[in-house]
Parts: structure tokens; C-alpha cells; sequence
């Protein structure tokens, strides 16, 4: 294989844009639920939610291979459902970096929402709006910086995630080789350019990422609260 | 006229509130205590953001919460403007508006440019509440209220974080809003110049419970509520038409005699509410000469109330209303007053500079 080799990073992107989405839908309503409820179940869920953090990748990636496997309690039933398998497929890699991601996702969205706080909501309340109103109309828009964290966190950690990848998708070209077990397969057997080419190509992606996140973030004249 | 019918409690840490009371809603009824005596939480349970009060309200009829149903803030036709007022700050000020009206009862009988015009809004519509000064951000949010159509307005304390002049800027926007709107308010306060300012009705709440209701001029005269009234606060109401302007001052028609204030910009014939603390009234038992306080009325001693102090306090009579008068046992001795007799009582003027 000659040149650019765009497989790879074109699965990355797809892998964390997919993830991205399906944090955001799972994690919204997880960080509003820690933002606001009294339950006393809240640390525990907390702590829950962090693992990822402390984690090493493939101690996840090992439990995750065992419940997404064939032999798994989900991998069982996905074999049933769609006769393939979790493990080493595209589906797969989208479960296993929700669960590496999630902490990313979920932290930046429920400090947002705590510093929106209950005020907020309540004056919108008494001006008719519905809860799934104020949620939409008053507090998303208030907490749009810890969205643009949470987004940019999930889709930089899954591009950048190995270990689980590795564990649970293998290396399949086109379906779960993705940039990092490229690069990781290329210093294997001494490819060195090759592995340059992603590895640059990686950082300067992540950077101008980074780099116009912060710039946009900076313009949002509001972050929280009320007048 | 609306009537409020409440039967409600709630604990919270270090507090507990009991109130069942039927409030017959017209004007401005104000909802007065000293700080934590609940005026706040009770508001919010009417409006229903306390979901874990329990019992009964009865707003005209509709049951907005019982013991089998709780009518969610949302879907209850009050307007609310709190005391820090609350503009969603990622709005402009007509966004705020507009979001109001949207959300709002869907009869709606309030519009936009009615309430633009009544509060002055039309200027700040295209700016930020984060960029407004503390009394326009509180007629943007009344405005705001306003703008739901409410059967009710609940108002928790919306001068209180304002210095005096834009006190005074508000508070004759909300003193007409009962009239133009034909909502009746209820107005949460511990400021009794405001109480009577504007409202002839108050309910009196003292560490989570009612002390009383009534005529504001009532209330204020009860000896036995000035714990909670607060003791040098203590005076009476008193209401005088407007009758001329003159040299910088307002002549006020006082039952049959004249009162002259500093001038107020008040129309000729517009009925005033005044506070007259009743350490500034002072007696003599004969008609004053040379005097520099303007204000002498002929008045009638009701009623003299020993307390535990030094002083005395006297009820006066003038026509049909009252003033109250605070002097010392000493005094009261050597003048040697008695209830019935016919005195002077004499008014410092300068009290009156003290309204809103």
C-alpha cells in the first residue's frame, strides 16, 4: 500500500462522530438527572459514570469483550437478533467507546447544568413552559458551553482511544481498523513512514480541532445563569 | 373578585409553614413579614414550585392542588416576578417577552405592544438583561409576567434590591398595573412603606403562620402585632386627597383639615396613602404657637396603651381615621392626658419625605 492511506482515518471519524451523537442522547438526560435529583444513589451513579476514567483501556476492553462477546449476555442476544456478532464489528466499537467516552460527555454537561441551576427553569415554568420546553428553549441554550465540551471531549477521546479498540474491534480493515491500531500496526512491522504519515496527520487534526473550539468558545458571550 | 382559598404546610429544615386562609384577591393585597417568616415560600406554593407542600389551593374555583392532584407550575395561570428577577440572559429583552407570550395561556388577553407601552419597554427591547440597570431588568420581568395573561400576579419583593430612586421609578408602574391589566396582585414584602403605599389589604405572616388581615391602617395600629410589624416601624396609615400645589408643597385634604407635604407629583383630587410613624407625632394639649411644624390637627384620644417601656402610646381620632402617637410615660403625666380628651397633635413634616 502506497501514499495516503484514508481508511483508516475516515473509520475514525465516522467511529467518533456516531459515538459523539449517541452520547449525547445518553448523556443528556443522565447529567440533568445528577445536576438536580437529591437521591442519595447519585454518588454511586457518579462513581459509576467515572470508571472509564481510572480504568486502564484494557481492563475495559476485556469486560467488554466478555459481555459483547457471543458468549455475552448482550452478545448472545445480538447474535440471536441480527446473526453477527458484537465483537469485532463497527456496532461494537460504537458500544465500546460510548462506555470509554461517557465520563467526557456526561462531567462537562452536568457542571453546565449545575451552573445553570433551578432558577432558570423555575421563571420559565411560571411563564407556561413545559419542562421538555425549558429544557430546550431555555436551559440547553444556557448550558451551550458544556455541550461544546462535551462534544468536543467525546469525539477527541474516541480518535484518540486504543486499548478498547484493540480489545474489542481488532483490526479489520474498513470496519474496525481505525487510525490508532493503524499507526500501531505500521510501527509493528517497522513502517515507520507510514506510521508518520497518520501520526502527523492525527496531531494536526486534533490540534486545529482544539484550537478552533477554544476560539468559538471564547465568542459565546454567555455562559450561565440569569440576569 | 378572585378568591384564593388556602389550606397548605410545609417543613423545611429549621422552618415550618401552616396557612389556611381564604384571600379574597382584588387590587394589590400585600403579603407582609419580617425575613423567614415564609411570605416567599408561600408565594411559591401558590404558584407550585414547591412540590412538596401539601394540602389544598383554591384559586376561583380550579383546583390548582388537593390530595389527589398537583397542578404543575406550568398550567397554573399565575404570573410570577421574582426578586432577582430572573431574564434568560441568553434573550434579548423581546425574546424574553416573546417567550411569555408563546408559552403563555393560550386565551391570551394581554398583548405585546399593551404592555411596551405600560411599562416603557419599547428602548430596551433590542438589548441584553445582563446590560439593563436593576429597575429596567424589573419592568422587563413584570413585563415579562404580565405577558402570560395570568389570572393572578405574584410578586416576590421586586423593589428590594433597588435604591430609592428607582424604587420610586417602579413603583408607580405597579401601582397601576391592577387597574390597566385587571389582574389582581399578590405582593410579597417587608418594607411597609411599600405595603402602604400599595395596598389597602394585608395579610401579616409571622414564622410560617398568619397573624393577621386586614385594612393595612388596622394592622399597623395593633399594639400586640409589633413584634412582627416591628416596633419602631409602628404608625399608622392615613389616606388625604390631593388638593393644590404651592410653594413646593402639596396641600392634602385630611378629613376636614389640610396636611402639607413636600411637594408630590400627584394630580389634584388623586387620594394618597401615607405612613405617619407614630414616633413622630407629638401632643400638646393646647393650640401651638410659633411653631415650625406645619401640621397641627385637633384629634381625639381613642385609646393610651402602657407597655412595658418608658412609653405610652396614644390613638388618636381624626374624623373617621386614625393616627397613632408615641410619647413618654413622663409626658403622659404631666399633661395628664386621659382617653377621650380633646388634644393637638402635632405631625413633623419631613415624615412624609420618607415615601416611596
Amino acid at each position: 500500500m502506497e501514499g495516503l492511506e484514508l481508511g483508516p482515518v475516515w473509520l475514525s471519524v465516522q467511529l467518533a462522530t456516531v459515538t459523539v451523537l449517541v452520547l449525547l442522547v445518553i448523556a443528556t438526560p443522565l447529567a440533568w438527572w445528577l445536576a438536580f435529583t437529591r437521591a442519595r444513589s447519585r454518588a454511586v451513579i457518579e462513581a459509576v459514570v467515572a470508571l472509564p476514567l481510572v480504568l486502564p483501556p484494557t481492563v475495559l476492553g476485556f469486560y467488554l469483550l466478555i459481555v459483547l462477546g457471543p458468549a455475552g449476555a448482550i452478545g448472545r442476544f445480538w447474535v440471536q437478533l441480527t446473526d453477527t456478532t458484537l465483537t469485532f464489528s463497527f456496532t461494537g466499537l460504537v458500544i465500546a467507546s460510548v462506555i470509554y467516552s461517557f465520563p467526557f460527555a456526561v462531567q462537562p454537561l452536568q457542571s453546565a447544568f449545575e451552573a445553570v441551576g433551578r432558577r432558570p427553569l423555575e421563571a420559565a415554568a411560571t411563564l407556561g413552559a413545559s419542562p421538555m420546553q425549558a429544557f430546550a428553549r431555555v436551559a440547553s441554550p444556557l448550558a451551550l458551553r458544556g455541550y461544546i465540551s462535551a462534544i468536543v471531549l467525546g469525539f477527541a477521546h474516541t480518535m484518540g482511544e486504543f486499548g478498547v479498540v484493540l480489545m474489542v474491534g481488532g483490526n479489520i480493515p474498513g470496519s474496525t481498523k481505525v487510525v490508532s491500531i493503524a499507526v500501531f500496526e505500521h510501527v509493528e512491522t517497522v513502517s515507520y513512514e507510514q506510521a508518520h504519515i497518520l501520526s502527523a496527520g492525527l496531531l494536526a487534526f486534533s490540534f486545529a480541532v482544539l484550537l478552533a473550539v477554544y476560539v468559538l468558545n471564547r465568542r459565546i458571550p454567555i455562559g450561565t445563569g440569569h440576569a | 373578585m378572585p378568591e384564593l382559598v388556602l389550606d397548605v404546610a410545609i417543613e423545611k429544615p429549621g422552618f415550618s409553614l401552616e396557612v389556611s386562609e381564604r384571600v379574597a384577591l382584588d387590587e394589590i393585597t400585600a403579603l407582609f413579614g419580617p425575613s423567614g417568616s415564609g411570605k416567599t415560600t408561600l408565594l411559591r406554593i401558590i404558584a407550585g414550585l414547591e412540590p412538596a407542600a401539601r394540602g389544598s389551593v383554591v384559586f376561583d374555583g380550579q383546583v390548582w392542588q388537593d390530595d389527589k392532584r398537583f397542578v404543575p407550575a406550568h398550567e397554573r395561570a399565575v404570573g410570577y416576578v421574582f426578586q432577582d428577577t430572573r431574564l434568560f440572559n441568553h434573550l434579548t429583552v423581546e425574546g424574553n417577552l416573546r417567550f411569555a407570550l408563546r408559552h403563555g395561556r393560550s386565551r391570551a388577553s394581554i398583548g405585546m405592544s399593551e404592555v411596551i407601552s405600560a411599562l416603557d419597554l419599547e428602548s430596551l427591547l433590542p438589548r441584553r438583561p445582563a446590560s439593563l440597570s436593576g429597575g429596567e431588568q424589573q419592568r422587563v420581568a413584570i413585563g415579562r409576567a404580565l405577558l402570560t395573561s395570568p389570572r393572578v400576579l405574584l410578586m416576590d419583593e421586586p423593589l428590594s434590591s433597588l435604591d430609592t430612586a428607582r424604587k420610586r421609578e417602579i413603583v408607580s408602574y405597579i401601582e397601576a398595573l391592577p387597574g390597566r391589566f385587571s389582574i389582581p396582585a399578590l405582593y410579597v414584602t417587608h418594607d411597609l412603606d411599600e405595603v402602604a403605599r400599595l395596598s389597602n389589604r394585608m395579610l401579616l405572616l409571622s414564622v410560617g403562620r398568619i397573624a393577621a388581615r386586614g385594612s393595612v391602617g388596622e394592622i399597623l395600629e395593633r399594639i400586640d402585632l409589633w413584634p412582627s410589624t416591628g416596633r419602631l416601624e409602628a404608625g399608622s396609615v392615613i389616606e388625604a386627597r390631593v388638593e393644590r400645589h404651592e410653594y413646593g408643597m402639596t396641600h392634602l385634604a385630611f378629613e376636614t383639615r389640610t396636611l402639607q407635604i413636600p411637594a408630590v407629583d400627584e394630580v389634584p383630587g388623586k387620594v394618597l396613602r401615607l405612613r405617619v410613624h407614630a414616633r413622630d407625632v407629638a401632643v400638646a394639649t393646647e393650640p401651638p404657637r410659633n411653631l415650625s411644624i406645619r401640621n397641627v390637627l385637633p384629634v381625639t384620644i381613642k385609646r393610651i396603651d402602657l407597655d412595658a417601656t418608658v412609653h405610652a402610646e396614644l390613638l388618636l381620632g381624626v374624623g373617621a381615621q386614625t393616627l397613632r402617637a408615641r410619647i413618654t410615660r413622663d409626658a403622659l403625666e404631666d399633661l395628664g392626658l386621659a382617653e377621650g380628651q380633646q388634644v393637638h397633635a402635632l405631625i413633623k413634616s419631613v415624615l412624609f419625605e420618607g415615601r416611596l
